[in-house]
C-alpha cells in the first residue's frame, strides 16, 4: 500500500526519433540483458546465505536435539510432539501472546484512529500534538521499557502516586496494585506500555488514509443531515477501512513477536506471567542450549502468524471498502 | 436548500466547530501529557540524589540538580563505545542494505532476464517468514563462520532486505520506461542509468528506506543481544540492558542511562519530523 509513485504516461512516439514507441522499444530493450545477474548478485549471495539456507537450516534443525556442544541427535517430530502435547510453559507463553494480540490490537486501533480524527481537523498547533505522539515510536524500547519499568514501581513509582492522589481527590478508596509483582497486573503493564511506544505509528497512518477521503462525501453527508458520529460511522470508518486491514495485519504480527517489552520490564514474570512466544525462543536457544525445540517453537509461531494473515485476508471481503477499481 | 437555510446553518456550523476544537484540543492535550510524562519523570529521576527517588509522594524537580548522575553512568558503563558501536553498525545496514536492494530492485524492475519472476516470487515468499525462524540457523551460521561477537555478524546478516528490495522495485515500476531508452539511445549503459536516471529519480522513497533502515537497526535488540557477548561489542540497547541487570535498583542511574540512549535519536526526530511522518506513510515502515 503507500505506494503512488508517478503515473505512468507514455508518449506514443519517442520525441528524437519519431518511431512508433513498439517497434522502437522493441529495438532497444533486448528481451535477455545478462548484466542483470550482476545487478542482482550481491542481493542473491545475500538471500541465499542469510534467508534461504537459514529458513532450511531452521526446518532440518526443528528436528534433531542440539546444543552445539555435542553432535546433534535427529529426534523426528519429537520437539513438535513435546511442545504441542506435554509443554506446559508452552502453553503459557502462547495463552500470553494471544492476550496481548486481542488487547494491544484492538486498543490501538481504536485510540489511533480516534486521535487520527481529532487531529484530522482544521485547527492551529495541530503539528505539535503530532510531533509529541510520534515521539515514543522513534525510541529505543529497552530505554521506554526501563523508564516504565521505574514508573510502575508500587512504593515510589509515578503511577502509584497518580492512583493515591486520585482516590484523595474523588474520596474513593483506590489503592493501586503492585503492577509488576502481580500476575494480572504486569500484563496490563506490558499492553500498556506497548500502546504508549505504538500509538503514534497508527495516528500517523491513518492520518494519511483520512486525508484522502474526498470532502465531497462528508458534504453529502451534511445535505442528509447526518450527525457526527454518523458521519464518522458511515463515512470515515468505511473509507479508511483499506487501511484498518493494513494496521490489523502489521500489528497483529508485530503482537506476536512481542519480546524487548517483557524482557526488560518484567523478565516475563511474576511466574512467567508476561512470557511470550518469542521470549521462550531465546530462552530455549540461548539459555537452556535446545536450539532444536528453539527452531520448532519459531515454525510454530511462523504457522500460526501465517494462519491468521490468511484467515484475516479471506475476511476482509465483509468489511474492507475497496474504491472501484482499487481492488 | 433554501437560500435564508443557508447562513443560518453555516453559523450553527461555525458555533459548533468552534465547541468542537475546544473539546478536541482538550482531548489532545491531556493525551500529550500522557505521551509526555514517561520523558519528563526519566529526565527528573535521571537529575535526582537517592534521597529524592525515594519519596512518597514523588517529587517532579529534584531538591538539588544532580548533574554528577551522567558523570557516574559513563564511568560506570561505556555508553561511549555503545554510541561508537550502534553508530558503526546503522550506518553500515543502510548504506549496504540501500546499495544492494536498489541494485537488485533495478534488476527486477528493469530489466529483462530468464527466471526474473520466479526468483522475485522468491524473494516475496520471504517476506512473511518471521525473524525469529532465521535467528537461531544464522547465530549458528556466524558462530561457524568465526564471527560471533564481530561487527560482521552485527551488520551483514541484517543488510540483507527482501522487503527494501520489494518496496525499491515497485518505485521503480513507476519511473516511465522511455527513460531508460532514451539513455540507451545515447549509449548508456544498464549501470549509468541505475545510477543517473534511476536513483536520482527515486528521492522520497530512498529517504525514507534510509531513514528507517537506519531507525530499525539503531533500535534493534533481539539481534545485538544474540549475536553479542563482550562489552566492547554491544550496541546501545544491549549496554543499556546490560546495565540494567548490573545497576538493578539504582533508579537515578538508569534512568540517565536512558536519557543517553533516547537522546540522539530524539533530537534528529524533532529537528526532522517532516522526513519521519513522509517516509513512514510512504514505505508503511517504523515502530517496531
Amino acid at each position: 500500500m503507500a505506494l503512488q509513485p508517478h503515473d505512468q504516461t507514455r508518449t506514443p512516439e519517442h520525441p528524437s526519433t519519431g518511431v512508433a514507441a513498439r517497434r522502437w522499444r522493441g529495438g532497444w530493450r533486448p528481451s535477455y540483458q545478462p548484466e542483470a545477474y550482476v545487478f542482482l548478485l550481491p542481493s542473491l549471495i545475500g538471500f541465499l546465505l542469510f534467508t534461504v539456507l537459514p529458513v532450511l537450516g531452521a526446518l532440518v534443525l526443528s528436528f534433531v536435539n542440539w546444543n552445539l556442544l555435542s553432535p546433534p541427535k535427529f529426534v523426528g517430530v519429537a520437539n513438535y510432539v513435546e511442545l504441542l502435547t506435554r509443554d506446559a510453559i508452552f502453553r503459557t507463553v502462547f495463552g500470553n501472546t494471544l492476550f496481548f494480540t486481542i488487547t494491544v490490537v484492538p486498543l490501538q486501533l481504536a485510540l489511533g484512529l480516534l486521535l487520527a480524527v481529532a487531529l484530522n481537523r482544521p485547527m492551529r498547533g495541530l503539528t505539535i500534538y503530532r510531533t509529541i505522539y510520534f515521539m515514543p515510536v522513534v525510541t529505543t524500547i529497552v530505554a521506554a521499557a526501563l523508564v516504565f519499568q521505574w514508573m510502575f514501581n508500587r512504593d515510589f513509582g509515578i503511577i502509584s502516586a497518580a492512583i493515591w492522589k486520585l482516590g484523595e481527590w474523588t474520596g474513593v478508596p483506590l489503592t493501586p496494585p503492585d503492577w509488576l509483582n502481580s500476575t494480572t497486573w504486569a500484563r496490563w503493564a506490558v499492553v500498556i506500555l506497548t500502546l504508549w511506544k505504538n500509538i503514534g505509528f497508527t495516528i500517523v497512518i491513518y492520518l494519511a488514509a483520512l486525508q484522502a477521503v474526498p470532502q465531497d462525501l462528508y458534504d453529502a453527508a451534511d445535505v442528509d443531515g447526518a450527525t457526527a458520529w454518523q458521519r464518522f460511522r458511515n463515512v470515515t470508518v468505511p473509507m479508511v477501512s483499506p487501511t484498518t486491514f493494513f494496521l490489523l495485519v502489521i500489528q497483529m504480527i508485530g503482537a506476536f513477536q512481542l519480546f524487548s517489552e517483557a524482557f526488560v520490564m518484567t523478565n516475563g514474570g511474576p511466574a512467567q506471567a508476561t512470557m511470550t512466544i518469542v521470549y521462550y525462543i531465546y530462552q530455549n536457544a540461548f539459555q537452556f542450549g535446545r536450539m532444536g525445540k528453539a527452531a520448532a517453537i519459531a515454525w510454530i509461531l511462523f504457522a500460526f502468524i501465517f494462519a491468521c494473515t490468511f484467515v484475516q485476508t479471506r475476511l476482509q471481503r465483509r468489511w474492507v471498502h475497496y474504491e472501484a477499481g482499487e481492488g | 436548500m433554501t437560500a435564508g437555510a443557508a447562513p443560518t446553518s453555516s453559523r450553527y456550523a461555525r458555533r459548533t466547530s468552534r465547541l468542537g476544537n475546544l473539546l478536541v484540543h482538550g482531548l489532545l492535550s491531556l493525551g500529550s501529557i500522557v505521551m509526555l510524562l514517561p520523558f519528563i519523570w526519566m529526565l527528573s529521576t535521571s537529575l535526582k540524589l537517592p534521597a529524592d527517588i525515594f519519596t512518597f509522594p514523588p517529587v517532579w524537580i529534584p531538591s538539588e540538580i544532580a548533574w554528577s548522575n551522567y558523570a557516574k553512568t559513563v564511568s560506570a558503563m561505556p555508553f561511549g563505545r555503545f554510541y561508537f558501536n550502534s553508530f558503526v553498525v546503522a550506518t553500515s545496514v543502510t548504506v549496504l542494505q540501500l546499495l544492494v536492494s536498489s541494485l537488485a530492485a533495478f534488476a527486477f524492475a528493469r530489466l529483462r532476464f530468464p527466471g526474473r519472476n520466479g526468483l522475485f516470487l522468491l524473494y516475496l515468499a520471504t517476506l512473511m517468514i518471521p525473524f525469529q525462524v532465521t535467528m537461531i540457523p544464522n547465530f549458528i551460521l556466524m558462530r561457524f563462520l568465526g564471527w560471533y561477537d564481530t561487527y560482521q555478524a552485527l551488520i551483514l546478516p541484517p543488510a540483507f532486505s527482501a522487503f527494501s528490495t520489494f518496496l525499491l522495485r515497485q518505485y521503480f515500476l513507476g519511473i516511465p520506461l522511455d527513460l531508460d531508452e532514451a539513455a540507451r539511445i545515447d549509449g548508456g549503459t544498464s549501470f549509468r542509468i541505475w545510477w543517473q536516471v534511476i536513483l536520482p529519480l527515486s528521492g522520497p522513497v530512498i529517504a525514507a528506506l534510509a531513514i528507517f533502515t537506519f531507525l530499525n537497526s539503531w533500535n534493534d535488540f533481539l539481534w545485538p543481544l544474540v549475536i553479542t557477548n563482550s562489552l566492547e561489542m554491544r550496541t546501545l540497547p544491549v549496554g543499556l540492558s546490560g546495565f540494567q541487570s548490573e545497576y538493578g535498583v539504582r533508579w537515578n542511574l538508569l534512568m540517565a542511562g536512558s536519557v543517553i540512549a533516547m537522546l540522539p535519536v530524539l533530537i534528529v526526530y524533532l529537528v526532522g519530523q517532516k522526513w519521519f511522518v513522509r517516509g513512514i506513510t510512504l514505505t508503511g515502515m517504523g515502530g517496531r
